[in-house]
């Protein structure tokens, strides 16, 4: 009995190990017939191995041949090889762009003369004529880095009776074509049914295209630019402002994601829309098409047309596009369309389904801030893509569409202005705008780089770098009379603001006909006072950007303004929290007059005001660069001439840029008063003809700019304990109080 | 193995009626034979634990034990890389699929020793030792998937970093043997040194069909720009010198050029600028003379020592010297790609980039305007010229910009991989792609820098008005006096009010003061200061008044004013009495402070105005413990909300109108309450708490207010908007 007992066991002990054994060869016998291919013992389903023995290093240097070919090489042969050989569809700014044009004069563009018995259709006409109003205008060939056909290239549909015949020749026989070297192409459509190529029905040599719909395939990154379709309504100047008014929380709308458009049932670009109706849900994803389109749409009809149209007709586009937070906007039968900007102006975050679409402007705008790419292989997945991006996100996206949208879409200018923009900071690649400069506020087009590439130096961007501005102004006072007397306004001026903790030095801008009066003239004080001749003695000449202004503020004087020390420190202290407004006291008003159908212009005491005098006033010195290198000629020409309006002009550029009001402090009462009974400025302001000039610059600067850029405020920013009921000893700025 | 047989046999015990001894033998077998299959079923389960635990044991893994695969002279090559290939035509995207990480996931081949029929290598290398740190790295990280179904994309663990040592035929048929390699749809290569003598190709020349490619010298015409990423050229040089961090500022050289080979063209250009502007220029070359081993025809040839450059003479450390410099060369040589690169940003050096029409790495998602200056090769003589016009805080700027580039993007090939999938990962999942920011801004950027959700700049139309949301615990009569006194202001959109008490119901319908506007009670759960500030869907406005149950004396003009003025401001706090914060220096700490001062930094939410957003802010993404610690004190809600909306906007709050005395009998929460000395050390307890979770201070001292433009005017009351502002 022992013995058999103790048989058991060990037969049982016999069978254990014995299982177990087969148990542990079995793991890796069952991952081989899994993973066939890796015999050995290696295995796939795990980390990559730690491998112990000496591995080979890589080694960038140490290669004989490449140092013998570095130095044998010519690069200036190796560069004129490329030029030779990257042409047509492999065009870029090095190979097919002469820069050399560019260096002499600066970017300049030249637009060829019209030639009669040409038909321009008006959207080629409203880009033309942008071009010839913008500061990169030459009328020179010469002195041009970049030439603009005359000869309408827009619609290169030859199905379209827009169509230019024989562009071929004509472009050919262009005095200055050179094989379109340095031109730019403008086109919306090219191609036309059944395969819509991108062809433009002309050899275009080594010219860019700024093109609308372009595929990635045939888009010549850094040298063709791609633009936004627009339609022929769309507006020369100005343009109309985003539609979003507020944010609302939660930021969602009566509709997730819509689409309302045609549908091809058959050939290039069909199959997107036509597979819409599977995520279509009725309730808040509405996606219509109908079949109507075309004369013969009856003949490719489907099962499904009856039941889209008369769904489709149930809702209205506009509606749906207000009232979305998402907008579909799927290829039609070229890539892009012009549903893309109507999404982007109505805050309805466009979802594109547009697969192989160069995005407009892709080269400078991120488009991920403000769109959502989608894929058209994917639309299933749509819905529950646009489901789950957080709220936080669309409330961003949302903002960017209409950041961007009045940034660089709203106009044809606009358009037109950042497809040149790019080009240019291609061609001064050192000086260029970096990427935040493009995508936030106030855009590309009113960010300068020849004035800096740092963005610390611009106004806009403090308060997203969370840094300030430096804590010091310059004077700049505007003298018109001479200097006879010591109790002459300007030097009393001159002495309180120099008193000021916050001023580094004055500039007196002499632009008096009688020549500079004598050094000793002027008081003594304690911050530097720098005579500047003002050149040709003009109006405009005291908002140049003198590069002895090295402070970010400038405090703007006219010689006859009556300022306290306490008032500038006070209003410097407040113009350091809006620097990118303008900060002043005295403050006027615009207001619609309907019965003239005109802008009106007011000094009278009103509640609201919308500008404030660069009498006295601080601002950015960007503004000065903005106001000499930004503004056309026209516009500063008729200040000078008036030799008035140039406050009204600044204050347009400002609201006009920051898209906000000025901001006005507080002043001591007397002040209008004592400004009124002024000499200089007597016959000046008393002169009726005065307000009649300022009210015909308003309407003529309106008239620029595109629209009305100014905005009124109703509030007045003053000292915390402005005329409160406390000991006036713990006012820090109690001056202004006193009489 | 014992535990399983004493088990067995214990099992008799556990039968006790078993009446022949041989059953119990039985039973004993027939338990051990069941333990021994349950073993063996748990094997099956954890096979991984069990691997592991032999790995331990066993040595580390050899790279000659991987299998040998032979390729076969006829074995299919694949065809020549397709210049059109973008994502949507040669990308197979369903493999990737929907996944609420948006991650994708990467499968890498397990390594294999590829000969051809004669049993050479198709390598002269091998693995190598980056390629190698590339493929554990990638492994460890949470891209990696070991199943090979469910990836997206597939990296072999062929190493082509260096065209140099590969058998370009022979490669192609390894590449094309893979198990998933269906045209190199989805398989990334990972190439620094591409091309060969004498034209020094841009691209990998080996044969890869749709594979995607990771290279380092791309240009712009062999780059598939949305396709192919493009890498830095690594230099090993990061891991074996430890240069650390140089503060950004003027250095002793402004111009640096440290490479050796450069072509004589290029050396005779840099000659004449170091003629014409003397010292601050610093040219170095190779130093031959230490190289004494060499004969003369190898000196040029043979490994000089990289770790030393020399000048008339002088010999200088490489790559210390570059920290030297505010400005270093980096030229085009016969590839586009330089390691130099990255030596020259790890000294915080910013790179001058000659090399014309190179596609500089990652420059999908790095901005190099930011950390780099790019001149065309044609402009070198203006080189100086064109930095010298750099303002000098940009120049630090870019400084520091390049060391971060290289601590975040190049200084090993972990960072580099991992970027190089990131990037990938993004333009599939383009929603859920890092932003600009976060690819650019260095930590000490973002950390300063602000991004106001609010960014617009937009003035709100008065029309939709706003919601006075008012929180009450008991005091009807004074909370129906300030319903009433709220009614008068025009802008009023609706009333709510959030009844905090949960023992007491609010008063009938009946008995509420008769409104025009619509009159919403909430009832919350527990009686929370935080309450007030939820965002209820009840507030459909974007604006929201909230005021207190006994702020009474807040005219109608006053009310309708705020409003207009955080029309203005709708991104700010607008309200009435305002606080400051000051430091003590003797304590040195924060300090709370509500007397007559010139400045202010906070104002009370017992009446203010503000964004809807910040209710969803404060309830949903206050930091830290801030929200708990309010609810459990009961007291500085209002602080809390300047400091999260100061924070996230980096503004400062508006006050609005001349300070007011708060008087009334039961007014305990506005200044009656602000006098008692426990309640100002409470508060300044508060600052100084949620100073320390945000880690900062990030409350904006202002010292204005906002008044209407005619306030005490000498103008007709009658005519102004806002007559009735200020009285007491």
């Amino acid at each position: 009995m022992q013995a058999k007992k103790r048989y058991l066991i060990l037969l049982s002990a016999g069978l254990c190990l014995l299982l177990l054994y087969f148990g542990g060869v079995q793991v890796p016998a069952t991952s081989r017939s899994r993973h066939d291919r890796s015999r050995s013992g290696y295995r796939s389903d795990q980390p990559w191995p730690h491998f112990s023995d000496p591995l080979q290093p890589f080694n960038p240097w140490d290669q004989t041949d490449t140092v013998e070919y570095n130095l044998h090489i010519s690069p200036r042969q190796k560069r004129d090889v490329n030029s030779s050989v990257y042409k047509g569809k492999k065009c870029r700014m090095e190979s097919c762009f002469d820069l050399s044009l560019c260096q002499r004069n600066g970017f300049k563009v030249y637009v060829y003369p019209q030639q009669k018995g040409e038909k321009i259709s008006e959207s080629y006409l409203n880009i033309l004529s942008t071009i010839e109003s913008s500061r990169l205008y030459t009328s020179d060939p010469g002195q041009a880095c970049l030439f603009v056909l005359g000869l309408d290239t827009l619609d290169r549909d030859q199905l379209s009776p827009q169509y230019v015949h024989n562009l071929k020749t004509k472009v050919q026989s262009l005095p200055l074509w050179n094989n379109g070297r340095n031109h730019l192409i403008f086109n919306l459509y090219s191609g036309t049914w059944p395969d819509y190529t991108e062809d433009l029905g002309f050899d275009i040599g080594q010219a860019m295209l700024a093109k609308a719909s372009i595929s990635t395939e045939n888009f010549r990154p850094n040298f063709d630019v791609s633009i936004p379709l627009f339609s022929k309504d769309h507006p020369r100047t100005g343009g109309d402002r985003g539609f979003l008014k507020y944010n609302i929380i939660p930021p969602f709308r009566k509709y997730m994601l819509v689409f309302k458009g045609k549908r091809y049932l058959t050939g290039i670009g069909s199959d997107t829309r036509n597979a819409l109706y599977h995520v279509h849900n009725a309730e808040d994803v509405v996606l219509l098409t109908t079949c109507k389109h075309g004369k013969d749409w009856q003949k490719h009809k489907d099962a499904r047309c009856d039941r889209d149209n008369t769904e489709y007709d149930k809702y209205d586009y506009k509606e749906m596009l207000h009232n979305s937070t998402f907008c579909l906007v799927p290829r039609g039968r070229r890539l892009g369309s012009f549903r893309f900007l109507e999404a982007l102006q109505a805050a309805c975050v466009p979802v594109m389904l547009s697969n192989g679409w160069e995005l407009p402007f892709s080269e400078v705008i991120d488009w991920n801030t403000a769109a959502v790419i989608g894929d058209e292989r994917l639309l299933l997945q749509i819905p529950s893509t646009v489901r789950s991006i957080h709220q936080d996100k669309i409330l961003s996206l949302r903002q960017q569409t209409q950041l961007l949208w009045e940034a660089y879409f709203s106009s044809v200018e606009k358009i037109v202005l950042t497809t040149l923009e790019i080009i240019q900071d291609r061609v001064l690649q050192h000086m260029s705008r970096s990427s935040p400069m493009w995508n936030s506020h106030p855009g590309g087009l009113f960010a300068l780089p020849q004035y800096s590439s740092h963005l610390g130096d611009f106004p806009f961007y403090y308060a997203g770098l969370g840094v300030r501005p430096q804590p010091k102004f310059t004077a700049v006072i505007h003298a018109v009379t001479p200097l006879v007397s010591q109790s002459q306004p300007i030097l009393k001026l001159l002495v309180a603001v120099a008193k000021s903790q916050y001023c580094a030095q004055i500039i007196v801008l002499w632009n008096c006909d009688k020549p500079l009066p004598s050094k000793h003239r002027w008081p003594a004080t304690s911050v530097p006072v720098v005579v500047i001749e003002g050149e040709n003695k003009v109006m405009s000449s005291r908002f140049q950007p003198y590069e002895t202004i090295q402070t970010d503020a400038v405090l703007s004087l006219d010689e006859d303004t009556v300022l306290s020390t306490t008032e500038v420190d006070f209003a410097f202290t407040v113009w350091q929290s809006f620097p990118e407004r303008i900060v002043g006291y005295p403050a006027r008003s615009h207001f619609w007059d309907s019965n003239k159908e005109r802008w009106g212009y007011t000094s009278k005491w009103t509640n609201d005001y919308s500008m404030v005098l660069t009498g006295a006033a601080i601002y950015h010195r960007y503004y000065h660069y903005l106001y000499t290198h930004f503004l056309p000629s026209s516009l500063k020409n008729m200040v000078d001439q008036l030799a008035n309006c140039e406050d009204i002009l600044m204050n347009f550029l400002v609201s006009a840029v920051s898209r906000l009001p000025p901001i006005k402090v507080t002043q001591k009462k007397q002040y209008k008063e004592t400004m009124m009974g002024q000499s200089s400025r007597a016959s000046r302001w008393a002169d009726p003809d005065h307000f009649a000039q300022r009210q015909t610059c308003m309407n003529k600067f309106a008239s620029w700019f595109g629209g009305m850029p100014l905005v009124h405020s109703q509030m007045r920013l003053d000292p915390v304990l402005f005329k409160d009921q406390v000991s006036i000893l713990r006012k820090k700025y109690r001056e202004i109080e006193r009489l | 193995m014992c535990a399983a047989v004493k088990y067995g046999s214990r099992g008799p015990a556990l039968i006790p009626r078993m009446k022949t001894k041989h059953r119990v033998y039985y039973i004993t077998l027939f338990s051990v034979v069941l333990l021994g299959l349950i073993a063996t079923g748990m094997f099956q389960f954890w096979p991984h634990s069990i691997e592991s635990s032999a790995d331990w044991t066993l040595e580390r893994r050899s790279v000659h034990d991987a299998p040998l695969a032979r390729l076969a002279p006829t074995s299919p090559l694949p065809e020549r890389g397709d210049l059109s290939c973008r994502m949507h035509t040669c990308f197979d995207v369903y493999r990737c699929g929907y996944n609420p990480k948006n991650r994708i996931k990467v499968y890498i081949y397990p390594l294999q020793r590829f000969v051809d029929e004669e049993g050479v290598a198709i390598s002269s290398t091998g693995l190598s030792r980056e390629y190698n740190e590339l493929l554990s790295a990638v492994s460890d990280s949470d891209f990696y998937t070991d199943d090979v179904t469910r990836a997206c994309l597939f990296l072999p663990s062929i190493d082509v970093l260096n065209q140099n040592s590969l058998r370009i035929r022979e490669t192609a048929q390894a590449l094309a043997s893979l198990p998933r390699w269906d045209r190199g749809m989805n398989h990334l290569l990972f190439n620094m040194l591409p091309g060969g003598p004498p034209d020094y190709n841009t691209a990998l020349d080996v044969p890869r069909d749709r594979a995607l490619l990771a290279g380092g010298g791309f240009s712009t015409w062999t780059y598939r720009q949305g396709y192919d990423v493009s890498i830095p050229v690594y230099s090993p040089l990061s891991a074996e010198v430890d240069l650390p961090e140089r503060q950004p500022g003027p250095r002793r050289f402004f111009i640096l050029s440290s490479q050796t080979a450069l072509h004589r063209e290029y050396r005779v250009e840099l000659e004449r600028l170091k003629e014409e502007n003397g010292e601050t220029i610093l040219l170095l070359d190779k130093c031959s003379n230490l190289s004494q081993g060499h004969t003369h025809t190898h000196a040029h040839t043979h490994a000089h020592s990289p770790r030393k450059r020399c000048a008339k003479g002088q010999v200088y450390d490489y790559p210390q010297i570059l920290q030297e410099s505010s400005f270093c060369v980096v030229l085009r040589g016969a590839r586009l790609g330089q390691a130099v690169l990255s030596d020259v940003l790890q000294a915080g050096c910013v790179p001058v980039i000659m090399a014309d029409s190179y596609i500089l790495p990652f420059s999908e998602v790095l901005d190099w305007k930011r950390a780099s200056v790019v001149i065309p090769e044609e402009k070198l003589p203006e080189m100086y010229t064109i930095l010298k016009n750099i303002p000098h805080r940009q120049v630090e700027e870019m400084q520091r910009q390049a060391r971060w580039f290289w601590e975040a993007y190049f200084s090993s090939m972990k960072a580099i991989g991992l970027t190089t999938l990131q990037i990938i990962n993004d333009r599939i999942y383009p929603y859920a792609a890092r932003t600009y920011e976060q690819w650019n801004n260095p930590p000490a950027v973002k950390w300063s820098s602000v991004s106001n959700p609010l960014f617009l700049p937009l003035i709100p139309p008065r029309s939709p008005g706003f919601t006075a949301v008012i929180l009450t615990y008991d005091r009807i009569e004074s909370l129906f006096r300030v319903i009433t006194e709220i009614s008068k202001v025009p802008s009023l959109a609706k009333l709510l009010i959030v009844w905090n008490n949960q023992n007491k119901s609010p008063p009938e319908e009946s008995l509420w003061p008769k409104v025009a506007v619509p009159l919403k009670v909430v009832r919350t759960k527990e009686n929370k200061l935080s309450n007030r500030f939820f965002p209820f869907d009840e507030i459909e406005t974007e604006a929201v008044l909230a005021i207190d149950d006994d702020i009474i004396m807040l005219t109608s003009d006053e009310l309708q004013f705020g409003y207009e003025v955080w029309r203005e401001f709708p991104d700010r706090l607008v309200g009435y009495p305002g606080r400051l914060h000051l430091w003590d220096h003797e304590l040195g700490k924060w300090k709370y402070e509500s007397e007559w001062t010139n400045e202010v930094s906070m104002v009370l939410t017992g009446a203010a105005f503000y964004h809807k957003y910040f209710n969803y802010l404060y309830t949903y993404k206050m930091p830290g413990d801030i929200k708990n610690w309010v609810d459990a004190h009961m007291n500085c809600e209002d602080i809390a909300m300047n400091f999260l909306v100061a924070n996230i906007t980096g503004k400062a709050p508006i006050k609005v109108t001349p300070r007011k005395k708060f008087k009334c009998p039961e007014c305990t929460a506005i200044d009656g309450l602000s006098l008692d000395q426990t309640h100002m050390v409470e508060r300044s307890e508060c600052i100084n708490k949620f100073a320390s979770v945000f880690g900062t201070m990030p409350l904006k001292v202002v010292e204005h207010r906002a008044d209407p433009v005619l306030y005490k005017d000498d103008f007709p009351e009658k005519l102004k908007s806002f007559p009735n502002i200020g009285s007491l």
